[in-house]
């Protein structure tokens, strides 16, 4: 099996990569480039703890092969927030108390990132909804739950002073 | 500025946070070495049989395979993994680290590929042959007890790992006394922990200085090292464990495994670092599996409710071998079964029988989770046989704190400390009030057993203890550094549960210091001499006090050479902030000494386990057509001794709730008649997603300080799923009242649900 270049753009940075067809985007994500945000929890796309953004949407990087993003951009955990503030999520999640062992976060909040661009008011059954694809073990979601709604309301709410 | 601290009790978000939040948690599979190869383990495909075989060749031909290692590399006998729990019996059921000549478990290690890549590894694995002759597979208990086939022909008669019994007073007169006796049978099913990063481990072997270095410990890091140093007949010293961040562990991650030793022995032998990575569909045959019980219990008890007597026996399937810990559930079941009620007389026997499947250990709430179901369920078939209110059977059996302590049965053979073990302190009906009223019991119960827009409402209540601080020790360094931070050594370890946070809390509440000059390490055995982990909710109360003791004598150390410095006397020296002030108004900083040698460390002794005592009440809503329950509402209450951080301890009693329910309707390790098991993927195992429990309030109370340990703290969080069982199951039975139905065996999964509903003519 060759390797191919492909170009791929991650956390706004251009990358070019040496990829085996076969090679999962979580793997080139997390040996290649070192962006260890993503987890694998499972490999068959039921666990959501790789989640990452391409292009504007949720997806599971256990289960798109790298050769498939060329050209796209893609934005895991580490492209959130910035080095001296984090995301509201973030700071919202760490208030609420919406991890523990922390290994399904960085998939939560990236998940919980583009839920909230496609939904900035959702409702509490709405949150549920969107989170469904993400599987946490330690905290029975009550407090993820709580984080995504206090982030969004804390966005709207910035968003409605900058205008 | 001199004010004392209040970080203990006080809302602290949790240090460990910042880096998980931004992604920069460093999980095992995060960990690499240059030159490092992977490996990938071959399993038994084979539930029993005979390995006559394997032929790596064609695997070993491919590029970038680098070996692939069978019992024939062990050197001498298998080694077989050591038992947490030693007791006589057992000894013969102790698992190999690989098999030699025999299988006994679908999943049972049997060669290990060493490759370049993961990928590389996994495809070369798939190339090695092992030929195994298959043996008849024992899969149910009738088979096991017929011992139809031995599992261990030749060294042991049976197939009875071990027989506990818990006894106290005497039953049978009781049972022959009493206005009432109900009795059942009973089952739970056999689940796993599932932690969402599954397990890992990279070795690195030194050979000039022949030292071994295995990262991925968790749990009980110093236990391993031991194991691990005697079976690679090194001195202990020679070997470490080391701990990075951990993606949950819940009673399942780590103990010693196999792989623990095959990944060491791989890296011995290439000269090479060697990781290996569990994926999900081995974890599901590897890590432990726990839960699966049968019971037949009886309850003894007068015409006013009061609990005489309980007998009966109990039936576990430990899988193919007794691993660290699985007598752990077994043991357990039989204890605490009696609960936080007072129970004068028991006669109780629990067997461990040895089948083909994964070997079992513990899994959250061990042995009490299926023992509180057993009798939760009991209580309410009692309640209504006696005409008595659900609530009225349960407080007039519940422990008083006069009562204290208050001993519970004893376990034969003895297996340790905790064979005679008491409750220690508690009233424990103000947590049942506290929970019925955040509850609103007698709102809910207007809706009990009716019939409400096509679904059928029930409620119960349901009481527990939960067993923590396990025994015998923890240690503890603290040292002043050069730059006048505090650093925090203590030998328990994190498995997700926020230990960084307690710990620097009560080493700043003690010290006088800001949380943000504490630095904790915990976990490797690089840090201390000795130390013993997180397992049986002890961390807080070994940890915490190991940590305090600590703290103290790096005060009295700080004051003496204060002293010295100023030239006066210790008692002149007044200590506050992290500042020592003289009599003439002096003042010396912590930092000021650290050149010194400022340092304090500690041995916390204690083999008193603490109990924790809570109830949970439940609503819920059964479809009669789909078979389906709903939880509507969920409240657990817990008196916990002294609340240390109630952020992370309601987290912990939330998930282990909701967890609970997993256990009560979905999650299940169900094997075929030939011992294979049937669950590959997390499409199989049905754990709790966002939108399935959202209903689940915690309150906690604090009047009962533990009187075991100087901070009074009790072990928690666990205990949240130890009710659970018992609870959904008589709210059940409670909602579906008019059809007589007896939900005495979990899984409660809507296929069940409906089959109790529509019974087979």
């Amino acid at each position: 099996m060759g390797k191919q270049h492909y170009q791929i753009t991650v956390n706004g940075e251009p990358q070019d990569v040496l990829a085996e067809p076969r090679e999962l985007l979580i793997h080139t994500l997390r040996e290649q480039l070192r962006i260890t945000g993503p987890h694998i929890g499972c490999e068959t796309s039921h666990c959501g703890a790789c989640t990452v953004d391409i292009d504007g949407r949720s997806v599971k990087s256990c289960t798109v092969f790298t050769a498939q993003v060329a050209g796209k951009e893609i934005t895991t955990v580490e492209g959130l927030g910035s080095p001296d503030a984090m995301h509201p999520l973030q700071e919202a999640f760490r208030e609420h108390h919406g991890l523990q062992c922390g290994y399904c976060t960085p998939g939560m909040i990236t998940r919980a990132y583009r839920l909230l661009q496609e939904n900035p008011s959702p409702t509490e059954e709405e949150v549920r909804f969107g989170m469904a694809g993400n599987l946490c073990r330690c905290t029975g979601y009550q407090n993820i739950v709580k984080a995504i709604l206090a982030a969004a309301a804390e966005m709207n709410a910035s968003k409605e002073a900058a205008e | 500025m001199n004010t004392p601290n209040t970080y203990i009790g006080g809302h602290v978000e949790r240090v460990e946070d910042a880096r998980f939040l931004r992604g920069a948690g460093r999980y095992i599979d995060d960990v690499t070495r240059e030159g490092m190869l992977h490996a990938c383990v071959v399993r038994s495909a084979v539930a029993h049989g005979r390995l006559v075989s394997i032929d790596a060749e064609e695997a070993l031909a491919m590029p970038g395979v680098h070996a692939v290692l069978t019992a024939a590399d062990v050197t001498g006998e298998i080694p077989t993994i050591p038992f947490r729990r030693p007791n006589p019996k057992i000894g013969p059921y102790a698992q190999p680290v690989i098999a030699r000549e025999r299988v006994r478990y679908f999943g049972e290690p049997v060669a290990l590929v060493l490759a370049d890549s993961p990928e590389l590894a996994e495809d070369a694995a798939e190339l090695v042959l092992p030929e195994i002759e298959p043996l008849p597979a024992v899969v149910t208990r009738d088979a096991a007890l017929a011992a139809e086939p031995l599992l261990f022909p030749g060294t042991t008669e049976d197939n009875l790992a071990a027989v506990f019994t818990a006894g106290k007073g005497d039953a049978e007169a009781a049972f022959a006394g009493a206005a009432l006796v109900v009795g059942d049978s009973f089952s739970t099913q056999r689940q796993t922990a599932l932690p969402l990063e599954t397990r890992g481990l990279l070795a690195e072997w030194d050979a000039d200085a022949q030292h071994l270095t295995v990262h991925g410990a968790a749990k009980l890091p110093f236990f391993n090292r031991r194991a691990m140093a005697k079976m690679m007949d090194l001195p202990e010293t020679s070997v470490d464990y080391v701990e990075h961040d951990v993606g949950g562990g819940f009673g399942a991650r780590g103990e010693f495994y196999p792989e623990d030793f095959l990944v060491a022995l791989a890296a011995r032998i290439t000269g090479r670092p060697v990781k290996w990575v569990e994926d999900r569909r081995e974890h599901f045959a590897a890590i432990a599996h726990s839960r699966e019980a049968e019971a037949q219990v009886e309850l003894a008890l007068d015409a006013s409710g009061r609990i005489l007597g309980l007998r009966g026996e109990m039936f576990m399937n430990v899988g193919a071998y007794v691993r660290p810990n699985g007598m752990t559930p077994v043991r357990n079941c039989a204890q605490f079964m009696s609960g936080p009620y007072r129970v004068p007389n028991i006669a109780l026997q629990a067997t461990a029988y040895v089948a083909n499947k994964t070997p079992a250990g513990t899994f959250r709430g061990p042995g009490r989770y299926e023992g509180s179901f057993f009798i939760e369920r009991l209580l309410d078939m009692a309640a209504a046989r006696l005409g008595l209110d659900r609530r009225t059977i349960r407080q007039v059996n519940l422990l008083t704190n006069a009562e204290m302590p208050y001993p519970l049965a004893q376990i034969r053979p003895s297996d340790g400390s905790r064979a005679e073990t008491s409750c220690d302190s508690g009233e424990y009906s103000e947590a049942f009030h506290r929970c019925l009223q955040a509850f609103d019991w007698e709102e809910k119960e207007k809706l009990d057993g009716r019939l409400i827009d096509g679904r059928y409402h029930g409620i119960a209540v349901s009481c527990f203890i939960e067993g923590g601080a396990s025994g015998p020790a923890e240690t503890a360094r603290i040292q002043v550094a050069g730059d006048g931070g505090v650093e925090v050594y203590v030998g328990s370890s994190a498995i997700g549960q926020g230990l960084e946070t307690v710990m620097a809390q009560i080493a700043a509440d003690t010290l006088g210091l800001p949380m943000e000059c504490i630095r904790i390490y915990h976990g490797s055995t690089t840090y201390l001499a000795e130390g013993w982990g997180s397992y049986g909710s002890r961390a807080t109360v070994m940890g915490g006090n190991a940590v305090r003791e600590a703290a103290l004598a790096l005060l009295a150390r700080f004051r003496a050479l204060a002293a010295r410095r100023l030239g006066v006397g210790e008692a002149e020296v007044s200590v506050v902030g992290g500042q020592a002030v003289g009599p003439d108004g002096a003042v010396l900083d912590l930092a000021d000494l650290a050149a010194e040698g400022l340092a304090g460390e500690a041995k916390f002794l204690n083999s008193d386990a603490t109990y924790t005592n809570g109830t949970a009440a439940v609503h819920v809503a059964v479809d009669p057509e789909t078979g389906r329950v709903e939880v509507l509402d969920y409240v657990v209450c817990d008196e916990v001794g002294r609340i240390v951080n109630a952020l992370t301890l309601h987290g912990q009693v939330t998930g282990a709730a909701v967890q609970g329910f997993g256990s009560v309707f979905g999650e299940e390790l169900p094997y075929d008649d030939d011992g294979a098991l049937l669950v590959g993927t997390l499409a199989d195992y049905l754990v709790p997603l966002a939108t399935d429990y959202p209903r689940v309030r915690c309150l906690s109370l604090e009047s009962y300080p533990s009187p075991t340990n100087p901070l009074g703290a009790k072990g928690a969080g666990e205990g949240g799923i130890i009710p659970v069982g018992g609870a959904v199951a008589n709210a059940v039975a409670s909602a579906l009242r008019a059809f007589g139905v007896a939900p005495n065996h979990l899984p409660l999964s809507p296929a069940r649900v409906w089959a109790l509903l529509n019974p087979p003519d």
